[in-house]
């Protein structure tokens, strides 16, 4: 008797764990033969929630840390290849694309290992002010960042845009493309071999136009990252992410998906400056100022 | 316990005079490089915070106005931005060398239009300006080594809004790095203080500026929507309250203006038992009380450790009756007058909430003057985080004092607002400092000091305090597009 094949139930990824939606719905993307989690609003609430709580401490890991857990996810991708290569066919993409696309997530995950202790030499300054005081600035992390991933390129595309956040020490909620969220899910899978701790990156599958709104109007996202050219969308998004002025950025996929996807300014763009002063004692001065 | 000190010298009047300044009497539009008369033939009148007399009456522009200013910035900017970049920035170092020269008329000027102590307007506002002119002129022709790898270009048209409580300073701020970095400029200053604006027009024009690279268009805010509203606007930097931020971003959304946004704060300042306390009391005075409260970084939260509550609290007391309150222009004032009737209105409406919830409050027992718009420096004690004056941006000269025991308190408590613009830390601990500084989500954090700035400084904030940088080498990206 021939072998009954064991299918793989594709679920989302919150706080490190792999639970179904809430909801109990899902999807059939179009041409794809499995069922999709289609997430729903209190799904991302969850999802913010695990961000939110997971946040400072992946902050606070050492950058030298931080940049070894990526060079790790990169490590566990290569050896996990044939899977993604399979899903990228699955999902319509040729031989020669899916090999291309696989190889260029590797890479691109090493290439954001390699920024995550070196960024912050790159756009830190001693500024000096005309007054006794020493005062530096330095980046961190805007805090959780609420991720709309490329709809064309489902591997690539998601990897940039998780790899710049938490190279930055953010946390992300990430959007999967929605006709192509095979890759997403094993995505998932590897970076929870990956000792990136849980709740650092979140998954969800589903409807964008169902979830946009509520991506960018939760009052505890700190920023917003979108990548794709639906004008109508990023219109969208800006609008109603006023409510607490959220950060947005939006990126041209072709930005994302080529060359100029690999740029420290991706890290920056989702950090924030801070700015510290204190005072300096002048030796032989008539004393400190406060 | 917290009254004067009878040994204490009263002070003898000792008012700047305002013989050497010149004003007109009514200022029109500077569009193009002249002086254009509103469309509307509307004027409205600015005054004297400090007697409530009318001092000049100022242009109200309309849309049609703005419209004009946008189309000579248009106009003007494919000549300043092709001009080589280190002549661009050798206007602007005249600029910068003008206003030192003029400070004094500056000076009196800002605190005639404002109410602002000339101490403050003299020595802090004037020369700071100058100082932002001075630093980004010399930007103009390096920018490449600012941005490594990236090509950059200037925007376009920038529409820019600026507040009352720093008028001139708040100009500078906005002018100075998007002129240095190629763009033309509309700028909007605040309807209650236009006047150094508009002298700052007139030292443009004496810079031999190309027309129409500055605009300056006086009106409210039917002015400023205009300005961001309109289509050919490439950039708006807006420095006000938060709830018109976010109009703002919403207004602006369906473009492609490039938004920079400084907004509302209430910072924390967070004294710890092994501080240096009475450097930190006069850190907390300066924190709260300069410029009449009227700073959206003022330190107007403060946090004081438990175990030094009474000698804090004591020693501020006794530090605000010796605050001189009154004549702007006096040399010896500490704290000017309201900026006007309005902010004077919410501040008291801040002080009855405060008595009504149940807070002690002590204010100074020093008289004010009968005319004009005053506020006696103010401190609540036994606040809790669930007061509205806790919570609620005032603006004004109003100090809440809480308490707090361990350092996860403090922090928690500390970061318990939509805002993040600035913090203050107080301990004699390197160590304890760099813990709160790194743990206080906020843009700029003083360590044993407060309310510091400097041109080479980036400021700006976290969350609901805005976004964007102004100053230093992370301000410049502000007025920049890049090709990537």
């Amino acid at each position: 008797m021939a072998r009954l094949e064991i299918k793989k139930t594709y679920k989302i990824y919150i706080g490190g764990k792999f639970p179904r939606t809430e909801s109990g719905r899902f999807y059939n993307p179009k041409g794809i033969d499995v069922n999709v989690c289609l997430s729903s609003r209190k799904d991302f609430r969850n999802a913010v929630v695990a961000a939110r709580a997971a946040q400072s401490s992946w902050a606070g890991r050492s950058a030298y840390n931080r940049s070894q857990i990526l060079y790790r996810i990169a490590e566990i991708m290569e050896g996990r290849r044939a899977q993604f290569i399979e899903e990228l066919l699955q999902q319509g993409s040729t031989k020669k694309s899916a090999e291309d696309e696989v190889n260029a997530t590797i890479d691109r995950w090493v290439y954001y290992a390699g920024w995550c202790d070196k960024y912050q030499q790159l756009f830190s300054s001693v500024n000096p002010v005309a007054s006794s005081h020493f005062n530096f600035s330095q980046l961190e992390p805007m805090g959780v960042v609420a991720a709309i991933a490329s709809e064309s390129s489902s591997l690539l595309g998601l990897s940039t845009l998780i790899a710049t956040a938490i190279a930055g020490g953010n946390s992300v909620v990430a959007l999967a493309s929605e006709s192509k969220p095979l890759c997403s899910i094993t995505l998932a899978e590897v970076l929870n071999d990956s000792d990136v701790p849980g709740g650092v990156v979140n998954f969800l599958t589903g409807k964008a136009d169902e979830l946009l709104s509520h991506f960018s109007s939760h009052m505890d996202v700190n920023a917003l990252v979108y990548c794709g050219n639906d004008s109508k969308k990023i219109l969208k998004l800006k609008e109603t992410s006023a409510d607490n002025l959220k950060r947005i950025r939006a990126y041209a996929e072709e930005r994302i998906l080529g060359e100029k996807g690999e740029s420290p300014y991706l890290i920056s763009d989702l950090n924030e400056v801070k700015t510290t002063w204190h005072p300096v004692e002048k030796i032989g001065a008539a004393g400190s100022s406060y | 316990m917290a009254t004067k000190n009878k040994n204490t010298f009263e002070f003898a009047p000792a008012p700047e005079s305002t013989g050497h300044i010149q004003l007109r009497d009514q200022y029109d539009l500077f569009i193009g490089g002249k002086w254009i008369k509103p469309k509307s033939g509307k004027y409205f009148k600015t005054i004297n915070p400090a007697t409530e007399k009318q001092i000049a009456t100022v242009a109200d522009a309309s849309e049609k106005d703005v419209d004009l200013a946008v189309k000579a910035a248009r106009k003007a900017f494919k000549g300043w931005s092709q001009l080589p970049a280190r002549e661009r920035g050798k206007y602007l170092f005249r600029l910068a060398r003008l206003i030192q020269e003029k400070a004094r008329e500056l000076a009196v000027i800002e605190s005639l239009d404002g109410g602002k102590p000339i101490r403050e307007s003299r020595d802090i506002d004037i020369p700071l300006a100058a100082a932002h002119f001075f630093y980004h002129a010399g930007w103009a022709d390096k920018l490449d080594y600012a941005f490594p790898n990236r090509s950059v270009e200037p925007l376009g048209v920038a529409g820019q809004i600026i507040p009352w409580n720093f008028p001139l300073l708040m100009a500078a701020w906005k002018l100075a790095p998007a002129l240095a970095c190629g763009n033309t400029v509309v700028l909007k200053p605040a309807e209650t203080t236009p006047l150094t604006a508009l002298k700052l027009a007139e030292i443009i024009e004496e810079a031999g500026f190309p027309e129409g690279v500055v605009n300056i268009v006086t009106g409210a805010g039917k002015t400023g929507a205009a300005i961001v509203n309109h289509p050919d606007v490439n950039k708006i930097a807006f420095t006000g309250s938060t709830e018109v931020g976010k109009l703002i971003q919403r207004a602006t959304a369906a473009s492609d203006k490039k938004l920079t946004l400084e907004l509302g704060g209430k910072a924390a300042n967070i004294i710890f038992e092994d501080a240096a306390i009475n450097q930190a009391v006069e850190g907390v005075i300066n924190g709260i009380y300069f410029n009449q409260g009227h700073v959206c970084c003022a330190g107007s939260r403060l946090f004081v450790q438990e175990s030094v509550f009474d000698e804090v609290t004591t020693k501020l007391k006794a530090r605000i009756e010796n605050l001189v309150v009154g004549d702007p222009l006096d040399k010896n004032t500490d704290i000017g007058a309201i900026n006007s009737k309005g902010q004077l209105e919410t501040i008291n409406k801040y002080l009855e909430i405060g008595k009504d919830e149940g807070l002690e409050m002590f204010q100074s027992s020093c008289a004010v003057p009968k005319k004009g718009f005053w506020c006696k420096p103010t401190i609540f004690t036994g606040a809790a985080q669930s007061n509205r004056i806790v919570q609620e941006e005032i603006f004004g000269p109003v100090l809440a004092v809480q308490t707090f025991r361990t350092i996860s308190e403090v922090v928690q408590k500390a970061n318990n607002t939509p805002y993040g613009l600035s913090a203050g830390v107080w301990t004699d601990k390197g160590s304890k400092i760099f813990n709160l500084t790194s743990q206080l989500r906020a843009g700029v954090i003083w360590a044993n000091t407060f309310n510091k700035f400097d041109p080479t400084s980036p400021f700006g904030g976290y969350k609901e305090s805005g976004f964007g940088r102004e100053g230093g080498i992370h301000g410049l990206e502000a007025y920049l597009k890049f090709n990537d």
